[in-house]
């Protein structure tokens, strides 16, 4: 990979090693913790307490603090599975497979959050828990979509050919992150349009967008420790054999 | 990159572009069912099905809301900006309704060519402000 700078790449040659993957991660899970509780306290202080009551909705469209940032993520932690799939494919890289089966778990709670709580918030606002729109159905795909990476995988006894396989389902899968983003333009939908992703200036008043903000920041911080200590679980659990997993269990013992 | 990977990669490439191609033959097909509800322009154009079931989406025109007896029958026109369509719908309204509000109503237009609803729900706008914003934006623009 002569378009790559040497130093560059051999960060990722050296990361992708499982042992030392598994140190890293262990150096950084107590930071981005941290980092987490900060925000997480910051966006809930923010959302519940600091930002005004809406014109229309008044208190109950509150639940966007958690709706809005569960939703990105559902998109975001899937883009993550179809790029990890990718490298898998290509570059056959372990510790990319591990990261995409790890992702979907994670992904799959993300969707479902977005679904249960704009259930809620649709039941007092719209006057019905669901509806069979382009945005709400298409979501719901996505949730099945990672449920077919999570059984995909358990299916398979070799974890090779079984990474291998999620890895296609989920590029293939990819298709529908756009449709669900667009969703609200392309067709009539009872779901509003987007309100942040907007060219122009979004339309929420900056004393709500900020929490909001911080909690989809949050949100990205809980991603990174959950699939870290997944990770860490999925290694441990193929590379029961190998040497590195012996020493770092005689160490501890 | 390897000649071997450079293949995998193009083949990753090739298949992403084909179900992109697929998808959008697809949804494009199905481009009338996606539709969530018709708007006021295509009933007043008469597209929308006679005789059965379908969703209607518009504005609740300002000043229409009429409650000809004292039970829950209420009468209202509904509008795109550029066509109108009346509605009656006899139940309980959601509590977002109220002139000038986006809603989606289910039901079917009989022979008068009045939309009769069994359901209404409302929908709600993508903006998000505190409510003095929103009374110092209205202001100006309802002064004669």
């Amino acid at each position: 990979m002569s378009w790559i700078p040497a130093p560059v790449s051999r960060f990722f040659h050296r990361t992708s090693s499982p042992p030392h993957f598994y140190a890293l991660a262990d150096r950084f899970i107590p930071w981005l913790t941290a980092i987490f509780l900060l925000l997480l306290g910051a966006g809930l202080y923010g959302g519940l307490y600091l930002a005004p009551t809406d014109y229309q909705q008044g208190d109950s469209y509150r639940i966007i603090y958690i709706h809005v940032p569960a939703a990105w993520m559902s998109l975001f932690v899937y883009v993550m599975m179809a790029i990890m799939g990718g490298i898998a494919l290509v570059w056959r890289m372990k510790l990319a497979e591990v990261m995409l089966i790890s992702s979907a778990p994670i992904g799959a709670g993300f969707t479902f959050v977005a679904l249960v709580t704009g259930s809620l918030w649709g039941k007092p606002m719209w006057g019905t828990w669901w509806v069979w729109d382009a945005r709400l159905t298409s979501e719901l795909i996505l949730l099945f979509l990672y449920l077919g990476v999570i059984s995909l995988y358990g299916a398979i006894e070799d974890k090779r050919s079984a990474a291998r396989a999620v890895s296609i389902l989920a590029l293939v899968g990819v298709v529908n992150i756009p449709i669900i983003h667009y969703s609200v333009e392309w067709w009539n939908t009872l779901h509003q349009p987007a309100t942040v992703s907007k060219l122009d200036k979004p339309s929420i008043h900056i004393t709500m967008l900020v929490p909001l903000l911080l909690m989809a920041i949050a949100f990205k911080f809980y991603y990174l420790i959950a699939v870290l200590q997944a990770a860490k679980l999925e290694l441990l659990k193929r590379e029961t054999s190998s040497q590195w997993v012996k020493n770092m269990l005689e160490k501890q013992a | 990159m390897k000649p071997i990977r450079k293949q995998r990669l193009l083949l990753i490439l090739l298949m992403l572009a084909g179900l992109s191609l697929a998808a959008f033959f697809a949804l494009k097909a199905f481009n009338e069912n996606l539709m969530y509800f018709f708007s006021t322009s295509d009933v007043v154009a008469g597209k929308a099905p006679n005789n059965t079931v379908f969703r209607l989406g518009g504005m609740v025109v300002k000043g229409s809301v009429q409650r000809p007896n004292a039970d829950l029958l209420v009468r209202f026109k509904l509008s795109d900006f550029s066509q109108e369509v009346a509605v009656e719908y006899s139940g309980i309204l959601p509590d977002l309704f109220r002139e000038g509000q986006g809603i989606v109503a289910k039901g079917r237009l009989d022979g008068r060519g009045v939309f009769v609803a069994e359901e209404v729900l409302a929908k709600h706008d993508e903006n998000y402000m505190p409510p003095e914003v929103a009374g110092s934006l209205k202001k100006p623009a309802e002064q004669p």
